[in-house]
């Protein structure tokens, strides 16, 4: 027995910054630059009132047109944009997708490694006989945590949510995972002005600001990520070169490629494509498996290697079977 | 030296005798959140090394740049 990814579907929310919108509010940035180097063109905005979780039900929604909602007896949602510190985003899709109430539900905190962790929980569940249809959401919107100065990460991060149904399957088409964490990186990525510590208490007019320290992520991404695709590769007993298709968390264009080059992993195996969305944290590896499906770059057999890194510090990796 | 300057101005996109070891880097037009990142890249491919953003953050001048490398790399 084992889990399958039987089917993905994502929602991008309707408003779009485009480089030209982000130019026109600072005149001195290099949109050509910026989409040459960091391979971003269009970024999806939510709606001011629209949400995480809003996106999430829309994405499960589009899963359900061919997916019998009674099946699902487990929902996973990864966000760090969830509608409230409390009750739990994934209870309340629960009731907003008109699931049963005897299944489980739950939240986990997680970012652009939240994929990779959302796709380890479901198989454990399966495999474990606790469920055998996980609704896997993912959804974040990090615009509602950036200052419209803060043109760095505004060109950087775009909104969007996942859905994903894993199912029990005869064979096993998720493999072995590695999975890895550094809380020493935390201070380098994170929400700024709003903590317990302070009562979530927002003081002086401020908001929850996105705090990013480019330069010691990217320091995390190539000391970290290089022996991460070692060791799954060693994990699920394959050659590098064997591996049919790989999808690395679609942080820039700029980090791919170096990964990629410093890996010596073969670019026209390699996915690479943000323009549309801009990073847009746990959702770029579902959204890039559902493009890459729905363009032929992948098919029914194809090994692909997935893995996502960011925000905790936080890692995973896995080899799925299409 | 001048190695290191020739791939710094690489990595940069900024012409080698346009750089003198006493620049401060941090000065030139073309340094920008890319720039660092190109940096970074070089510094790693050639020297396999990376640099804590903290001690990143003391090194001034072209030459501390190659200075520090030249103690610290593997």
């Amino acid at each position: 027995m084992g889990a399958k990814i039987s089917r993905i579907e994502y929602y991008l929310p309707g408003s779009v910054l485009s480089n030209e919108d982000l130019v026109d509010q600072h005149p001195e940035w290099n949109p050509q630059k910026v989409e040459k180097k960091v391979g971003i063109r269009n970024r999806h905005i939510a709606l001011p009132e629209e949400t995480a979780l809003d996106m999430a039900v829309k994405a499960a929604e589009k899963l359900f047109v061919s997916v019998d909602p009674n099946t699902i007896d487990f929902v996973l949602f990864c966000t760090q944009s969830p509608d409230h510190l409390l009750p739990t985003s994934a209870c309340i899709a629960q009731e907003r997708l008109g699931l049963r109430t005897n299944i489980g539900a739950m939240d986990f905190n997680l970012g652009c490694s939240g994929y990779i962790y959302g796709l380890a929980l479901s198989k454990s569940l399966i495999e474990s006989g606790m469920a055998a249809n996980v609704l896997l959401l993912t959804g974040e919107t990090y615009s509602k945590f950036m200052a419209v100065s803060d043109i760095s990460n505004r060109s950087i991060f775009g909104d969007a949510a996942t859905a994903s149904l894993i199912s029990k399957s005869d064979n096993d088409h998720i493999g072995e995972f590695v999975l890895g964490t550094d809380g020493k990186g935390a201070e380098n990525l994170i929400v700024r002005n709003i903590n317990a510590q302070n009562a979530f208490r927002l003081t002086d007019g401020k908001s929850p600001e996105l705090y990013m320290n480019g330069p010691e992520i990217f320091n995390f991404t190539i000391e970290t990520i290089p022996p991460l695709v070692g060791a799954v590769c060693v994990k699920n007993r394959i050659a590098k070169n064997d591996v049919d298709y790989v999808i690395l968390h679609q942080a820039n264009k700029y980090i791919i490629e170096f990964l990629i080059s410093t890996i010596g992993l073969d670019p026209s195996k390699c996915h690479i494509d943000m323009l549309e969305y801009g990073n847009t944290v746990s959702n770029t590896i579902p959204i890039a498996l559902k493009d890459s499906w729905d363009r032929g770059l992948i098919k029914t057999g194809d090994k692909v290697l997935l893995a996502g890194f960011g925000v905790g510090y936080s890692w995973g990796s896995t080899i799925i079977r299409v | 030296m001048n190695e290191f300057i020739d791939k710094f101005s690489e990595a940069l996109e900024k012409e080698a005798s346009e750089i003198d070891s006493n620049d401060k880097f941090r000065d030139y037009e073309e340094w920008d959140s890319l720039a660092v990142l190109s940096v970074i890249a070089m510094i790693k491919q050639n020297y396999g090394i990376t640099i804590p953003r903290k001690e990143f953050d003391s090194l001034l001048t072209v030459e501390d740049l190659h200075n520090y490398i030249s103690a610290n790399k593997g």
